[in-house]
């Protein structure tokens, strides 16, 4: 691309390979939700799959029960933002779905508060999310999306859905809250898939 | 709003200090679909080594026009604030991508259930921008829905569109802006100054049995503290609309 604007000039130093495109690194944890973050207690939390054949259903303890992990990765945020190594606790989406039989390929996560997204199912296994309680080592801030909320490292942010209680297998992929407002179905951050 | 948002290159046609840390910067933007009252956009600056650094920002304008009007504060750590404030210049170009954003919007309503339903904006510092662009929308509109902005800013001297508020104020469209000051109220202001706080938030916003539409724009902290205290204070905070920034 030819176009430049005057004046302004790179900071110098290599930009680190882990940015994708049109990202800047940050430190802090900026917040970014559509409306009011809603106060879920630990006792009244649940998680719940519902598949063509029925609801699979979990408590705060049988679902940590599943087996927690400790993973690091980088998150990207559509606002430009990334995060770099950054330490998380949960349970990996493949226990969750260990025993469960679906022929559905598509998946609406859903939020206490009503916030949903779209993922392909094979997007969420073999290791590529998580049902997430803690991050730099605490429990999950309510603004960040605690008691526990889905991360899907490899795909923009909003993917990641705060204050997470379900997920529903849908035959056919469909937008979720933001996608059904400009967002990408995708999310792609190394393509920029930040729009539809 | 409308299909998929492109990059424009847009040309700076004016830049006036708006306080002492933050400009308006007037863009011509060929090819600019308009936008609604509440949108964003996507600004990128590209050095002559190819980098390039991208923001989001709230936009003042609203409407079809393709004068896109931003006001910018300078965050002294940033990268992209400091150029936007400090050496951009009239003429100069930059690229956008927009208008961005389908929830944080106003629009007119077009049946009376909507109108009988009064609006409570709620904006710490820069978070004003987006709502000028609401405001600016209701008067350009005439329209006949209360509008209350509760505006928490430092001083006197940080208010952004500080002589458009006022007008506003005695405009065609029902408007009550009550500002809270922070380090420093104007002279002889009848309450001293300090911050937002749950009461004062009681008393200045539309009480909750009028079922405003909230919408708050601020920092984060800001913003997490509003709206728990709306919750609080009995507001429904099922479709608030929260904008929040800060960190980069």
């Amino acid at each position: 691309m030819a176009f430049i604007t005057r004046g302004f000039g790179s900071r110098g130093g290599q930009r680190d390979g882990r940015l994708p495109p049109g990202q800047t690194q940050v430190s802090d944890w900026p917040v970014l939700s559509a409306g009011a973050t809603p106060q879920v207690q630990t006792q009244d939390w649940q998680f719940t799959v519902a598949t063509e054949t029925g609801q699979h259903r979990w408590g705060w303890n049988d679902f940590r029960e599943l087996g927690m992990e400790d993973f690091s990765v980088d998150i990207h945020c559509v606002t430009h933002w990334s995060r770099l190594a950054m330490a998380w606790r949960g349970v990996p989406l493949d226990a969750v779905f260990e025993n469960i039989d679906t022929s559905y390929g598509f998946v609406m996560a859903h939020s206490y508060g009503g916030y949903t997204t779209n993922i392909a199912l094979d997007e969420l296994l073999d290791g590529q999310a998580w049902i997430a309680f803690e991050a730099d080592g605490k429990p999950l801030e309510p603004e960040h999306g605690g008691p526990a909320r889905l991360v899907v490292p490899h795909l923009y942010f909003w993917k990641s859905a705060k204050w997470v209680t379900g997920l529903s297998m849908m035959s056919h992929d469909a937008p979720g809250f933001w996608e059904e407002r400009g967002y990408n179905l995708h999310g792609n951050p190394w393509t920029e898939e930040r729009y539809s | 709003m409308i299909g998929r948002p492109s990059w424009y290159v847009a040309t700076v046609m004016a830049i006036a200090e708006e306080t002492a840390n933050a400009n308006r910067i007037t863009l011509e933007v060929p090819g600019w679909p308009g936008n609604d009252a509440g949108q964003h956009l996507d600004v990128r600056l590209t050095a002559p080594d190819g980098y390039q650094a991208s923001r989001s920002y709230s936009i003042a304008s609203a409407g079809p026009s393709t004068k896109v009007e931003l006001a910018v504060d300078k965050i002294p750590t940033g990268e992209v604030s400091p150029f936007l404030v400090d050496i951009l210049m009239r003429r100069d170009q930059l690229e956008v991508r927009g208008p961005l954003g389908g929830w944080f919007i106003w629009q007119p309503p077009t049946n009376t259930t909507d109108a009988r339903r009064p609006v409570q904006l709620i904006a710490g510092g820069s978070g004003i921008v987006p709502f000028i662009s609401m405001i600016r929308s209701h008067q350009a509109a005439a329209d006949s829905t209360v509008f209350r902005l509760l505006y928490a800013v430092r001083a006197p001297d940080d208010v952004f569109y500080k002589h458009e508020l006022e007008q506003a104020q005695q405009g065609r469209a029902p408007l009550h802006v009550h500002f809270i000051y922070s380090r420093r109220t104007p002279p002889g202001w009848a309450v001293p100054h300090g911050r937002l706080t749950r009461d004062v938030l009681a008393a200045a916003a539309i009480p909750p049995g009028q079922h405003p539409r909230l919408f708050v724009c601020g920092s984060t902290g800001f913003t997490e503290q509003a709206l728990s205290w709306l919750s609080e204070l009995g507001y429904d905070t099922t479709d608030t609309r929260a904008e929040r920034f800060g960190g980069s």
